[in-house]
């Protein structure tokens, strides 16, 4: 078996608030994963709101927040086990995500020896 | 006609919610041993809200009313005891006096004191049918009838189970004040198969009224919660129990029809599910998710998940290696068979009736009922056949006419 990390990312920082249905489905699709012994690890939502996101830079760099940079912001993350990346790859394409217009990065883990 | 509903609807109500927490919280300042006394004061104290509360009216808050009179009755009853301790006896010895009676009563005590109780009843050396029993009368406030009534048995088998397990109880000499980790540790295995009895006898009992048996089940998710909001016992396996008990629940306006008959799974109205536990359960069973565990818990509650989820395409192929795994754990017949359903809806009804035939359940009600199940349409025959040996196995009246029923649609 192997792990990958699911990298959930997101375009607009409204979308970051879901809605009671959107939190269903999401739950309903993560409990899914549980459900077929696949979850490695819960991972965690990370804020994308002003206050709570700086960005490091050499020379003593520090800006608010990823937005002025990318388009996309990464807004938590996953690990899953699966046989394959094809499997890990099945299971994100089930998320409600995509219906807001983000992506997910799928990653395999290296497992420290 | 505003008082009536004291005696019909208030009074039992409260009762069955602030009996069982008053004598918990009564018994961790007496002890154990004298539960009965804790007991005694519990039901004076009920017995006083019936009189007063039909003279007088219901107080503005019942629930303060009756903790007040509670521990008053308890601070006479020690005064009495005390007085007689110094005048009959000639000295009081001072291990024997009982603490004073100085009750604190709040919510986080009263949860404490229910916790602690918990502990206490499911003692691993009390046989665990005794053990429901009195998880029952002492931890919901059952009363023997009901218990009697709920378990199809004469309230006199019900009473020697009590009195016998009351005595271990007694005898155990277990200190509900401080529940330390240590009996945490080694009760909770049997504290969690208690509650999972508990919660099965009311969601799968063949006997009974709906209406007690829908009170098991909700006392038993009211207890497994309880088990939730302590850091000490809020373990990955009880949650995992809870979102089993979740999604089993989400179901029960469902699978019972008007006249109390089962409904079988694939002919349940699914408007009729309660999604607010569905998605409760989702919330527990991946807050029971560590990523490494699969208790026999969390393999009951993934098969219950794939049972309620509404993109449940792939259902079978998912709940059989479910079952593989749970088997593995768990072996039961009941669980071999239930594999063999799923078998069944995988590869095929042949298929299946080879890996039944296999197990030779022959005087299990459920082997045969599965064999009419796979054998209709493929042979009408054996069938039948084999519903008939079900329906002369079967000891309860309910469950003959589900498979009356179902063999109704073979012929």
């Amino acid at each position: 078996m192997k792990e990958f990390a699911l990298i959930f990312r997101l375009n607009d920082v409204a979308d970051f608030k879901p809605s009671p249905e959107q939190m269903q489905e999401r739950m309903n699709w993560l409990a899914g994963i549980v459900a077929q012994n696949k979850l490695a690890d819960k991972g965690n939502t990370l804020l994308p709101t002003p206050g709570s996101a700086r960005t490091v830079k050499p020379g003593n760099v520090v800006t608010d927040g990823p937005f002025t940079e990318i388009k996309e912001f990464i807004v938590g993350f996953v690990v899953v086990r699966t046989a394959d990346i094809d499997e890990a790859v099945a299971l994100a394409k089930e998320n409600p995500i995509f219906r807001i217009g983000g992506s997910i990065e799928v990653r395999e883990v290296l497992k420290q020896a | 006609m505003d008082q009536p509903n004291v005696y019909t609807e208030l009074l039992p109500h409260l009762f069955r919610q602030e009996y069982a927490r008053m004598t918990a919280l009564l018994c961790r300042h007496f002890g154990l041993k004298h539960i009965e006394m804790a007991e005694d004061i519990a039901g004076d104290t009920f017995l006083r809200a019936s009189e007063h509360w039909a003279l007088h009216g219901i107080p503005d808050n019942p629930t303060a009313w009756l903790y007040t009179v509670a521990k008053n009755k308890t601070k006479d009853h020690l005064r009495r005891i005390s007085n007689f301790e110094h005048k009959v006896k000639d000295h009081v010895r001072e291990d024997e006096a009982l603490p004073e009676p100085d009750i604190e009563i709040d919510s986080k005590i009263i949860e404490d004191s229910q916790l602690a109780m918990i502990f206490a009843v499911c003692d691993p050396l009390i046989a665990s049918e005794s053990q429901i029993c009195l998880a029952l009368q002492v931890l919901c406030g059952f009363s023997v009838e009901e218990i009697a009534h709920a378990f199809l048995a004469k309230k006199e088998t019900i009473k020697k189970r009590l009195q016998r397990a009351r005595g271990d109880l007694r005898n155990g000499n277990f200190q509900l004040n401080a529940l330390s980790e240590q009996s945490i540790t080694s009760r909770l295995d049997t504290v969690l198969k208690t509650l999972y009895l508990l919660f099965n006898e009311g969601y799968f009992s063949k006997s009974g009224s709906q209406l007690i048996r829908r009170e098991l089940c909700a006392e038993a998710v009211r207890l497994t919660l309880l088990l939730t909001g302590h850091a000490s016992t809020n373990t990955t396996q009880v949650q995992a129990l809870l979102a089993l008990m979740c999604y089993q629940s989400s179901r029960l306006e469902a699978r019972l029809n008007a006249s109390g008959e089962v409904v079988l799974f694939e002919d349940q109205d699914r408007q009729l599910w309660d999604q607010s536990l569905i998605d409760r359960g989702n919330y527990h069973l991946i807050s029971g998710c560590n990523g490494e565990e699969a208790s026999k818990y969390h393999l009951e509650a993934a098969i219950a998940y794939w049972h309620t989820t509404p993109t449940g395409n792939y259902k079978w192929e998912q709940i059989l290696p479910l079952y593989t795994q749970l088997q593995e754990l768990a072996y039961s017949p009941v669980t071999a068979l239930n594999r063999a359903f799923a078998y069944a809806k995988v590869y095929g009804n042949p298929a299946a009736i080879t890996e039944v035939i296999k197990l030779g359940f022959t005087d299990n009600t459920y082997y045969h009922a599965l064999l009419g199940h796979l054998y209709s349409g493929l042979d009408n025959g054996k069938a039948v056949e084999h519903y008939k040996v079900a329906i002369q196995l079967s000891t309860s009246p309910v469950e003959r006419q589900t498979l009356l029923q179902e063999m109704g649609r073979v012929v």
